[in-house]
């Protein structure tokens, strides 16, 4: 399988704090990654290093094969992110906001591309709707519509399904797992949600303090660990005081 | 330079402006209370000084200019601030868009949005008090022209701020135009400014386009130099900004502002 995501030891410092500490990963077509760590691991700031919103300090990131730092605009033509803490503009309808994003992705077809997204995250009835009335699941649905109006290689999602409730998180993980196997995109997945990231992530990595402290299939780490759940894995690790510190 | 992706950025603060009346009324409501207000002004200075005998107009149409130059360098701002408030400043950049677009976009969209409240200001001028600032001439133009590049250019000096120390940067943003306003000698000739001021007058733009209006005004002629010093300094200030543009950007990507702007 091609790797869509190739992370060199890239490393970030903020003066003298190293926030990520040289980590390297790659994530192939058609595969879904757990971005998993406590808060503070460093997580959004590798996130923001391959979305080019940070520097890195040194390292090299590679979005399908091109250099990052030389291919800025060429790759996040190719790539999207979706984030609870990232907004559309509230006082712009739906349609309207997804057709000033196609307009910023160069997307052809817009209309046929916003009709398909609206039918697949069921967002039709919210079109004409003002997005800053919607509510929270309604917002999510309409955010990765906005994630997916370029039809993105890679897609890069920070706790997508926070603060959802369950129905309308399980219609989020069933639409990302089909949409990954329909269009072969790579997914890296930052989330706080351990039964979403076992459900979804063929492998996952563990960061904190800013490294990579373990990483693999869940349920190969549920093994290693002698634990019952991913959970219960994320807990040993980031309560422990081991080498990792 | 992609006029697909300049567009788009448009759209997105035209539908904001027309989806909203009370926005198209801001726009149109401050330009017009100032004119009005200093339209009486002028009234009564010219009927009580020799100074303005012979150009009734000349406050009024200072005061004209100098709220275009306002509205400009607010607007540009504007644009840049309803990205952070609205949470979608992550979102634009992480879109596809080179600066170069993104300042593109910005710059025509302030214009529109300066033009829409001007309009109405001066049409409002001629049957209130009798003013017309074509009066001007064709030099009305290039003082316009250059009002606009230097409103722009602080715009994007603020902007700058805004990237490169994130949201607290905001006030600087509303004070800028009231710091320059004395150096620009808007409604006085730069003669009444202390000379250490007016050293600092001299290297801005605004002196060279008040002067000439008024001169244009009261003494009926052109002195071009004039309009030629403030095209100078305007080109020197607005290079000035995009370099800074860019500088605050790469400092931005550094330090990691753009990833957490509007929290």
């Amino acid at each position: 399988m091609k790797n869509l995501i190739e992370v060199q030891n890239i490393k970030k410092n903020y003066g003298k704090k190293e926030a990520v500490k040289g980590i390297s990963f790659n994530v192939e077509e058609d595969e879904i990654l757990g971005l998993l760590g406590p808060n503070g691991s460093g997580k959004t700031t590798t996130i923001g290093m391959l979305l080019g919103l940070l520097k890195p300090t040194s390292g090299q990131i590679f979005i399908n094969n091109l250099k990052l730092e030389e291919n800025r605009i060429q790759i996040l033509e190719m790539i999207n992110f979706i984030s609870p803490y990232i907004e559309l503009p509230k006082k712009l309808t739906v349609k309207q906001n997804l057709y000033v994003y196609s307009k910023l992705y160069k997307v052809k077809n817009i209309k046929e591309r916003i009709e398909y997204l609206s039918e697949k995250l069921r967002i039709g009835e919210l079109l004409n709707r003002i997005t800053g009335e919607l509510s929270s699941g309604q917002k999510n649905r309409v955010s990765l519509a906005k994630a997916l109006v370029n039809e993105p290689k890679v897609l890069l999602l920070d706790e997508p399904t926070a603060s959802l409730d369950p129905e309308v998180g399980d219609f989020v993980r069933t639409f990302l797992e089909d949409y990954k196997k329909e269009k072969k995109i790579s997914i890296l997945l930052a989330s706080h949600n351990m039964n979403e990231v076992t459900r979804l992530c063929k492998s996952v990595l563990m960061m904190k303090n800013g490294e990579i402290i373990d990483q693999g299939k869940p349920e190969d780490l549920i093994t290693k660990h002698g634990r019952t759940n991913l959970e219960e894995v994320f807990l040993k690790l980031s309560r422990s005081k081991s080498e990792y510190n | 330079m992609s006029i697909t992706r300049i567009y788009g950025l448009f759209l997105r603060h035209f539908y904001l402006i027309t989806r909203s009346f009370p926005r198209i009324l801001d726009l149109v409501y401050w330009p017009s209370i100032q004119i009005t207000l200093w339209g009486f002004i002028s009234n009564f200075f010219a009927t009580h000084t020799t100074y303005y005998n012979n150009a009734v107009g000349v406050i009024l149409t200072c005061a004209i200019l100098y709220d275009f130059l306002f509205r400009t360098s607010i607007g540009f701002n504007m644009l840049f601030l309803e990205e952070i408030w609205s949470r979608n400043f992550t979102n634009l950049f992480i879109a596809p868009m080179r600066i170069g677009e993104i300042l593109t976009s910005l710059v025509i969209t302030a214009l529109i949005r300066s033009l829409i409240g001007l309009v109405p200001a001066i049409l409002l001028t001629s049957p209130l008090f009798g003013i017309s600032i074509l009066d001007l001439g064709i030099f009305l133009f290039f003082l316009f022209l250059s009002l606009y590049i230097f409103g722009i250019t602080l715009g994007i000096l603020v902007s700058s701020g805004l990237l490169r120390f994130g949201p607290s940067f905001e006030n600087i943003a509303w004070s800028t135009m009231f710091l320059l306003a004395p150096f620009g000698c808007i409604y006085y000739p730069i003669e009444t400014l202390p000379e250490i001021f007016q050293k600092i007058a001299y290297v801005l733009p605004l002196v060279y386009i008040f002067e000439e209006a008024r001169n244009i005004l009261i003494n009926q002629t052109v002195n071009v130099q004039n309009v030629y010093y403030a095209f100078m300094w305007n080109a020197f200030y607005f290079s000035l900004s995009i370099i800074l543009f860019y500088y605050s950007f790469n400092a931005a990507k550094n330090k990691g502002t753009l990833i957490n702007m509007g929290e």
